[in-house]
């Protein structure tokens, strides 16, 4: 318990440090309700049962044709995206951040990123466990009790896309992913063509600040999901020559980088009385076009932030604060 | 305590030298401050021009360079002036209060209640708010008078004097206490959240405005007022309660305006900024080793170094990766660190 609290403490300030000088608040984010990501690949315990090509694909053969039955999610973007490829029957457990689709509610919670609970992992007997990549000290134990885990970081959105046909490839959905994989490419274009013909404004995704504050504020760096949402939705990133997934930028910095557009992305909902207090806040910066002009949008939702099945929806969401006149 | 008997021999040497030594060192101290404070708006992230923030002709709102010069980076400064003036000073009485080199501001348990009710507030989304003060910064006052409330009912007895030692122990127990309800807010929050609290307690005087200033300012002259009443009888009570007794020191009056003074001025600025490391400590030591031992000298000069320092920390926080910033409590304590271990090697 009191290493588990000490390897807490020290995961958080490490995130902390970091985040000044990297990109750690929206990996948080990600990491809590933990999104999905290029890397993803699927560990056996034996070796022998599975090959596993390196790259983009996921090859599996031999005994392992025969599809998991029992699977246990760590990551909730992981768990939305079973369920979409039509592995949800095949779900036995999932985080405790999960609450998409409305079927996990019914599931048993096992822990998260920080504590996962492995003797109730165990005693499930599960035949794939979905893990995150930081998740090592777990997916050791887990193959040292012959339990196979899919392993995975959060990245961009093609890199979502990728982990769906990975997943359908690794729960016996190989064409179910495939084909939502494409349903969503689809999305993603239909989005990206009714706004091109209009110029992007320069926009600024915020994901997280102080309450009633301008204070220690998170935005979307030129990096990863976030960044790939706006691209795709025709705003073009005032922080994207920063290649960071996260900035947290000064007062002077949001002001010089003048933004056309500020898009605030929550995953609490907001009432109508407290937007207009939050959108208050930002007079203070008054020479920001996007203030002066009125152009700031408040967007609630976890699908906003979770590169899952719903990142279709996500794109069109921002595409309709930055283009009203593209949906008319 | 082998300076005791030198602070004695030094404040009983007579009101002339003591008096054209404390003119020449704040002077020099305070020029070091008020050049810092000039000098660190001119810089920033971005380049911008000085005529164009100054001219009156283009609107306000919108003259970008004006809005970084008086929005961005005055507040900003003013902030590290204000927060490390009083860090620095609550350091030096609350070393002498308890006759404990190693005390800080943060030992009294005060910055930990702020930093629960911080953490509280961002955890779960508080709305509430006082005059210019947003839901963050009240909640953290908030904190910090709820502790420094237990410490001192701990510590105190009607009619008698303070127990430092009482003082002392309540305050790291309350700083333990706290830390553990921190840690178990931040075990049950979403992890977004507890990423913010973390950043939270690193410290941040981006305070993007004058309002949050203002908000923190009456407790912060309330400080200094006390904090004036202090140096001779500091002094005394730093050799030794008895001593001080015999002298003609209200012991128990000067405990208690030290206790308040000290609690109050780090309330006030760890509502506005967080709590921002090694200042309270680092500086009161450094300007010991420059200003010698007297608290006539070391309280004021202390408080315009620790201005000095803050500003200029935060110059470096803000400019040295930009766009990206570092938390300003890693510099100071990157900067402090090393610095100190160098001095007290030196002098040893």
């Amino acid at each position: 318990m009191a290493a588990c609290k000490k390897r807490l403490i020290l995961l958080a300030v490490l995130l902390a440090v970091t985040g000044g000088l990297k990109a750690s608040g929206y990996h948080a984010v990600h990491d809590a309700r933990v999104a999905a990501g290029h890397h993803a690949v699927l560990e056996a315990p034996v070796a022998g049962d599975l090959q596993v090509s390196g790259g983009a694909g996921l090859q599996i053969s031999g005994n392992d044709r025969a599809p998991v039955t029992r699977i246990i999610s760590l990551v909730p973007a992981l768990t939305e995206m079973l369920f979409a490829i039509g592995a949800g029957p095949q779900v036995i457990a999932v985080s405790s951040y999960d609450d998409f689709p409305p079927e996990v509610k019914a599931l048993p919670r096992v822990g998260a990123l920080l504590d996962p609970d492995v003797e109730r992992i165990l005693t499930l007997r599960p035949g794939l466990v979905l893990t995150y990549g930081s998740q090592s000290g777990l997916e050791v134990q887990l193959a040292r009790a012959g339990i196979r885990t899919f392993s995975y970081r959060h990245g961009g959105v093609a890199g979502a896309l990728q982990t769906l046909r990975d997943l359908g490839a690794a729960t016996g959905h190989a064409a179910d992913g495939d084909r939502k994989a494409r349903e969503i490419q689809a999305q993603l274009d239909a989005v990206q063509a009714r706004v091109r013909a209009y110029p992007r404004p320069r926009t600024l995704l915020v994901f997280g600040r102080q309450p009633q504050s301008l204070q220690q504020m998170y935005v979307s760096g030129g990096a990863g999901f976030l960044h790939d949402i706006l691209q795709i939705a025709g705003g073009a990133n005032v922080f994207a020559d920063v290649r960071q997934e996260s900035v947290q930028p000064s007062h002077e910095t949001v002001l010089a980088r003048a933004p056309d557009v500020i898009v605030e992305v929550r995953t609490r909902q907001l009432g109508a009385a407290d937007v207009s207090r939050e959108r208050g806040v930002w007079a203070a910066l008054a020479s920001i076009p996007a203030v002066r002009n009125g152009r700031i949008h408040f967007l609630d939702g976890d699908y906003l932030v979770i590169p899952g099945p719903r990142v279709g929806l996500a794109a069109e969401a921002v595409a309709r604060a930055l283009h009203p006149e593209a949906f008319k | 305590m082998t300076s005791s008997g030198s602070t004695i021999a030094r404040v009983s040497a007579g009101p002339r030298p003591i008096r054209s030594r404390l003119a020449v060192t704040l002077l020099a101290y305070g020029a070091l401050a008020l050049v810092t404070c000039l000098l660190a708006p001119l810089v920033g992230s971005t380049s911008i021009s000085l005529s164009r923030a100054f001219d009156r002709s283009i609107p306000f709102a919108d003259n970008v360079d004006a809005q970084i010069f008086f929005v961005a980076r005055m507040p900003r400064v003013l902030a590290g002036a204000v927060v490390g003036a009083a860090l620095a000073s609550a350091g030096v009485v609350l070393q002498a209060l308890l006759r404990n080199p190693l005390a800080t501001p943060f030992t009294l348990g005060v910055s930990a209640g702020a930093a629960l009710g911080a953490i509280l507030a961002i955890s779960f989304g508080a709305a509430v708010t006082l005059g210019p003060l947003s839901p963050v910064p009240l909640a953290s006052l908030a904190g910090a008078f709820a502790a420094a409330v237990i410490v001192y009912a701990l510590a105190t007895r009607p009619g008698r004097a303070m127990s430092t030692s009482v003082l002392l122990l309540a305050g790291v127990t309350l700083n333990s206490f706290f830390s553990a309800l921190i840690l178990f807010v931040q075990y049950l929050a979403d992890f977004a959240e507890t990423y913010r609290t973390v950043r939270w307690l690193m410290g941040d005087l981006d305070v993007g405005g004058f309002g949050p200033i203002l908000g923190a300012l009456p407790l912060m002259v309330a400080a200094f007022l006390i904090f004036a009443l202090l140096p001779s009888s500091l002094n005394l009570l730093s050799v030794g309660a008895d001593i001080a007794a015999t002298r003609g020191v209200d012991v128990a009056r000067t405990q208690r305006l030290a206790f308040l003074s000290s609690a109050l001025a780090t309330s006030a600025a760890v509502s506005l900024a967080g709590p921002i490391g090694f200042v309270g400590i680092v500086v009161p030591h450094l300007v010991r080793l420059m200003a010698g031992v007297d608290h006539r000298i070391v309280l004021p000069a202390s408080a315009f170094f620790g201005a000095a320092f803050l500003v200029a920390c935060d110059l470096v926080a803000r400019t040295i990766l930009a766009p990206v910033e570092i938390p300003v409590g890693i510099v100071t304590a990157m900067l402090g660190g090393p610095f100190f271990l160098w001095l007290l090697v030196r002098k040893g």
